[in-house]
Parts: C-alpha cells; sequence; structure tokens
C-alpha cells in the first residue's frame, strides 16, 4: 500500500508540472494547445542536454527554455497577432512530434542511468511510517512538484499579483482600467507556464520514464489539457486530477496481470476514463446541484476563465 | 484563414506572402538535414524521386492523397462550421473498422462487396463524429477533448479487434487481421495499389463539399454558424442540428478514407489504420480554410513530402519524420504570414485618424433570411 501510493506520487510528476504550468497559462487567458508537442520536444531536449553534458541539471533548464520557446511562439501568435489559438497551438503539438522523431533517432535506447535524479530521503520526516514512505523518499523532482503545486495555488489566491493574473482571464476590461497591463501579463504566465511544462518533459526522461524512444511521452501532453478542465482550472484539484489519473494507470498496469488478453488495450483506459469523467464534470445535473449546494458545490464545479481564447485589445 | 480580399495587399505581394513560409519551410528542413550531416539538397532530391519516381511511388503518393483529401475534404466542413474536429483520426479508424467488418463477414462479388465496405466506412466515421458532436451539443463537452477522448477508444477498440475476436488463428500479435479476400479488395490496376474508383471518389468529395458550402442553404448557413453561433442561433438558425449535420459529413468523408486505407492501401486492418491522416488533414485545412478546392493541390504537396521521406530512411538513414517538420513549419509559418499581414493592417488602421462613426459590423449572418 505505502509502496504504491509513493509508485503513485512518483510516477505522477511530470505530468504534475505539465498541468500546473497549462493552468497558469489558461488561468491569464491563454490556451496553450501546444503541449502534446513541447511536452515530447522538452523530454529529449533535457534528455540530449543532461546527457551530453554529464548534468541533470542543465538537462531541465534545456528543457525548461524548449518547454517556455513553445509558449512563447503561442503567446507571440495569440496576443500581438491575434491569430486563433487552437490552429497555432496544434501546429505547434504536430511540429513539436515530428521535431522530436527526427531530432531524437539517435539517441533512442540510449543509457541515462548516470545522469537519473538522485533520490533523497528527507531526514526525520521520510522516518513517519507510512506518510514518510509515501512523500517523503522521493527525489527533489517529486517534491519540487509538489511544492509548485502548492506554491501555485497560494499565488493565484493569497496574494496581490494572483489576483491580478486571475483578473486578466476573467475580466480583461476591468482589469486593464484598474491599470494592469493584460497583454504582458498574458505573455509572462503563459511564458512561465511553457517552462513548467518542458520542466514536466524532463521529469519524464530524467526520471519517471528515463531515457529516450520514438513517442516518449506520448499523449501525455492531451492528458495534462483535459486534466485541467477536470481540476476547474484550480491547482489543488488539478493536482487531484493527476493523481487520480497516476491511480488509474497503476490500475491499469496492475490488471494486466488479471487479463493478460488485454495487455494492449489497458492501458489506454486511463485516458478514456480520464476524459469520461470530463464529461461527469461538465454535466448539467452536478452544475445544478453545484448551485444549490455551495459549500460541497464550490468543491467540484468549476468554470473556465471568462475570457479564455479571446485576444484583448484596451480601447 | 478566410478569405480576404486583398486590400491594399498588391497580386505580387500576396504571392510572395504564400511563398515566403514555403521558403522558410524548406529553408529550415535543409538546416536540419545540415546538422545530422546529410547534404539537404540530395536529400529533396531524395523526396521526390522517392515519390514520383516510378509508377509504383506515384501511385503509392496518389493512394497517400486520396484518404489525406478525403479527411480534409470532410474537415472544410468542420472548419467552416467554427469546429475542431481533433476526433476525425478516430473517424478514420472507425471507417476502416466499419470496412473491415464487412470485408470479413461478407463475401460474394466484388461489385457488391466492394460499395459495402464504403458504405459502412461512412456510416460507422459518421456514427463516430455524431458521438463528439452529441458530446458537445448535450454534454458541453468541447469537441477537442471530446474527439480527442474518442481517438483513444477508436485505438483501443482497433486494438481489442485485432488481438481479440479478429486476431488471426494461433498468432496473438498486434500485426493486423488476416488479410482481406480478393472480393473485398479495392479495385486495383496491374501491380500497383492506384485505384481509379478511390481518386474518382476522392475528387467527388472535394466538388461535394465545394458545392456544399458555395451553392447550397445549408451550406450558407452552415457557415453563418461558424461565424457566429450566437447571432445564428438569434437569427432562428438551429445551430446544434447544423453542428450535427458538419460533424456527420465529416466524420461520414473521414470514415471513408478509412475504408480506403484498410481496402486498398493496408489490405488488411492493422492498428496504425489511420496513418495519421486526420492529423495531418487538420494541417491541411489550415492552409486552405474554407476554400475545398484548395484542399486538392496542397493533399499533393502533402503526399509527396510524406511518401517521399520515408525513403529518407531507407537511403540515406534520415529519420523520416523530416516530413512532418517540412509541412508543420509551412503551416506555422502561414498562420503567421498571415498574422502579421493582419497586425500590420490593423497598426496601419490605428495610425489614421479616427473616421467619423460608420456601421463596419460584418453583415454575414444576413445568409439566413
Amino acid at each position: 500500500m505505502e509502496a504504491t501510493f509513493a509508485t503513485i506520487i512518483a510516477a505522477a510528476t511530470p505530468l504534475m508540472f505539465a498541468s500546473i504550468g497549462e493552468t497558469i497559462s489558461e488561468k491569464s487567458g491563454v490556451i496553450n494547445l501546444s503541449l502534446e508537442g513541447s511536452l515530447m520536444l522538452s523530454a529529449l531536449a533535457g534528455f540530449v542536454i543532461a546527457f551530453e553534458t554529464n548534468n541533470t541539471w542543465l538537462g531541465f533548464g534545456a528543457a525548461a527554455l524548449v518547454g517556455a520557446a513553445f509558449a512563447l511562439i503561442v503567446a507571440f501568435s495569440s496576443i500581438t497577432l491575434r491569430l486563433n489559438q487552437v490552429a497555432v497551438g496544434f501546429v505547434l503539438a504536430i511540429l513539436g512530434i515530428a521535431l522530436s522523431s527526427f531530432l531524437g533517432s539517435s539517441y533512442t535506447g540510449k543509457p541515462g542511468g548516470e545522469i537519473a535524479v538522485p533520490p533523497i530521503d528527507i531526514p526525520v520526516l521520510s522516518d513517519i511510517p507510512f506518510v514518510g514512505g509515501v512523500l517523503f523518499s522521493h527525489n527533489i523532482v517529486v517534491y519540487m512538484s509538489l511544492i509548485v503545486v502548492l506554491v501555485v495555488w497560494a499565488f493565484m489566491y493569497r496574494t496581490r499579483p494572483g489576483l491580478s493574473l486571475q483578473g486578466v482571464g476573467e475580466r480583461p476590461d476591468a482589469a486593464h482600467s484598474r491599470g494592469v497591463s493584460v497583454n504582458k501579463h498574458r505573455y509572462a504566465y503563459t511564458v512561465i507556464g511553457g517552462a513548467l511544462v518542458g520542466i514536466g518533459g524532463a521529469a519524464f526522461s530524467l526520471d519517471a520514464k528515463l531515457g529516450w524512444s520514438f513517442l516518449h511521452t506520448r499523449n501525455f501532453g492531451w492528458i495534462a489539457l483535459a486534466i485541467v478542465i477536470f481540476g476547474g482550472w484550480h491547482p489543488l484539484r488539478v493536482a487531484v486530477g493527476v493523481l487520480l489519473f497516476g491511480l488509474l494507470q497503476w490500475l491499469a498496469l496492475d490488471l494486466q496481470e488479471v487479463f493478460p488478453d488485454l495487455t494492449q488495450v489497458l492501458p489506454i483506459m486511463p485516458f478514456v476514463l480520464m476524459i469520461l469523467a470530463l464529461v461527469l464534470v461538465n454535466a448539467d445535473w452536478l452544475r445544478e446541484w453545484a448551485d444549490k449546494h455551495p459549500r460541497w458545490g464550490n468543491i467540484v464545479r468549476g468554470d473556465a476563465p471568462s475570457a479564455i481564447g479571446t485576444p484583448f485589445s484596451p480601447e | 484563414m478566410t478569405v480576404r480580399s486583398g486590400e491594399d495587399a498588391s497580386g505580387v505581394r500576396k504571392a510572395a506572402i504564400g511563398i515566403l513560409p514555403f521558403l522558410i519551410a524548406i529553408l529550415f528542413a535543409a538546416v536540419l538535414i545540415l546538422l545530422v550531416g546529410e547534404n539537404p539538397i540530395e536529400a529533396f532530391r531524395l523526396i521526390l524521386k522517392g515519390s514520383l519516381g516510378s509508377t509504383n511511388k506515384i501511385s503509392d503518393t496518389i493512394m497517400v492523397w486520396v484518404p489525406l483529401t478525403l479527411a480534409a475534404a470532410g474537415l472544410v466542413v468542420t472548419f467552416s462550421a467554427g469546429l475542431w474536429n481533433i476526433g476525425v483520426e478516430g473517424q478514420i479508424v472507425l471507417g476502416a473498422i466499419g470496412a473491415s467488418f464487412i470485408a470479413r463477414e461478407v463475401s460474394g462479388p466484388w461489385y457488391i462487396v466492394v460499395p459495402l465496405t464504403l458504405i459502412f466506412g461512412v456510416i460507422f466515421g459518421a456514427i463516430w463524429a455524431l458521438l463528439a458532436g452529441v458530446l458537445k451539443t448535450k454534454g458541453k463537452v468541447n469537441e477537442i477533448f471530446g474527439g480527442l477522448g474518442l481517438d483513444f477508444v477508436a485505438t483501443g477498440l482497433t486494438l481489442y479487434l485485432i488481438i481479440g475476436p479478429w486476431a488471426r488463428p494461433g498468432i496473438a500479435s498486434t500485426s493486423g487481421t488476416e488479410p482481406f479476400p480478393d472480393e473485398a479488395l479495392l479495385p486495383n490496376i496491374g501491380n500497383t495499389r492506384f485505384s481509379p474508383l478511390a481518386v474518382i471518389i476522392a475528387i467527388l468529395a472535394i466538388l461535394g463539399v465545394w458545392l456544399l458550402l458555395r451553392g447550397t442553404r445549408f451550406g450558407l448557413k452552415l457557415q453563418a454558424v461558424g461565424r457566429n453561433p450566437k447571432s445564428a442561433y438569434l437569427m432562428g438558425i438551429p445551430t446544434n442540428r447544423y453542428i450535427l449535420g458538419a460533424f456527420a459529413i465529416c466524420g461520414g468523408l473521414a470514415g471513408l478514407a478509412g475504408a480506403i486505407q484498410a481496402t486498398g492501401f493496408h489490405l488488411k486492418l492493422v492498428p496504425s489504420v489511420s496513418g495519421g491522416y486526420g492529423f495531418l488533414g487538420i494541417l491541411v485545412v489550415l492552409l486552405a480554410g474554407s476554400r475545398a478546392i484548395w484542399v486538392a493541390p496542397i493533399s499533393a504537396f502533402f503526399a509527396i513530402v510524406a511518401v517521399g521521406s520515408i525513403s529518407l530512411t531507407l537511403r540515406l538513414g534520415i529519420d523520416s519524420a523530416i516530413g512532418g517538420v517540412l509541412t508543420g513549419v509551412l503551416v506555422l509559418f502561414a498562420l503567421i504570414a498571415a498574422g502579421l499581414r493582419d497586425y500590420r493592417q490593423r497598426k496601419r488602421a490605428e495610425a489614421r485618424p479616427p473616421e467619423p462613426e460608420q456601421d463596419t459590423a460584418p453583415n454575414d449572418a444576413g445568409v439566413a433570411s
């Protein structure tokens, strides 16, 4: 049991970074749909740079840069050029996949043992029965992913700049009249979110799924986008969504032994179930229930930032 | 991406804007090929030779063009309705499953079996697309995510069929089902994959979509929904019905593409039966916009690059993904070039002194009356 929970948390790390990064970006009003491609290419960049320099952290830096660069293209084309965010994001997703396949072919199957993120047991805390094993016997990247969730949550809901971030995504006109530069904020948060996505990519290739293989992070970019919606654009709920997905993945892996005939099919099931969950979260009856019971309702309901996907021009 | 009657951009400049993304894409690919230590000119020559260099190669390229064109023609319809039909991959797969079902279960002369495979492809694809449509209109699930989910389900379903009920006797492998009997295969010419019937179907699909959008009340209203669903609804257009209609048409054409993939290219059901032509079709439509006719040449270029880059792997050892990089960069820069042009026009308009109040609201939805 202890080992299971620990495994799920460790395996969820890349998706945690990616989903929280996307949450920040979308909260400011910009959908970065390129995740499938940026996650893939940053995973490759992280592995290649770490492999060539023999320095794990340079790999993470390179991956963050790749993620930020993708986000910058999305920001420029949607904020400055007012192009359709979905169009540009989708092209970047496809382009990132193709680029990673092309550039990564010579790194397929290279051993990464020496550049893997080293584990660190947190003294004292890791000795706590159960909790210590689940939460405090991982590595720095896993700890950081959990800290990022808490920091982003606290920033969004407990600080003044966080309030501006929400305002930029919810009511850009009002934010503008309060003197907040809407487009500058959107640029900044999109790029920061993209850098987190990139770190998520490196968390794949240097930790959770060490190494590089063809389509190494396949489908995880898409599922990160779905989890942001599932999580109602709230960092803590997004984190719960990531862990829930991790649990489903673990179950699918475990069930392979029970149903050996379905070995090929089961790994896809978590993705299917996650989308079904999305349908449920959006269902009208749940919304009505949430409206009637605000105390509990606020936990399950989540609305998209009102200005999501729409360019802002101060006039 | 909509057609803009070029206000002050001269013909030459418009052509330059069209050609520039193309040059950037070629240059980008060339640099990457140099980076891996190969000669780009030789690589581009091999791409052309590998796609158009012999009768067999040309047939293969045409048989990639057909499903890509069918999917893209369908996507023009959903695109015109303002929908992002990311579920198109799954719709192709379901079309292939529908056709495979007939190919496996029905025996008879080819002129009965082949049309049946195609019809079932259309039906299966359309049903799968309607699921995404219903998720959107009834379940309020954005079609991007409903579609992605259904793509996953379709992949799972194919894998299940191939290793489960439709497994080859004695072999549990994901390499595919038993090859279809001859009478279920799309009639081809000689030893090539070339099937004139498939080409005729693709051309008819383009013309059909073009006519639908240009010449019918349904098409005009559909575009009104695409431009502004709210005002279209207020004008009395039953928006949801049009959205479902667009999904069904696109799914039907994508299903047809899947049926042709199964019975004309792979000759059996394989896990990767869609060939990725759904997502590639979305890129085609990002270039073509609502102009159905443009789908034909753009798909042809994409097919040449896709088929030709496979020979790069065989001859130079370069990963064939370079073809995807080339087309991806092309579409990205085409979008950015269009965005920059609009941006400059906006800036110029802002620089001019404000004109007296005038009604510039687009009256596009007026076709509803």
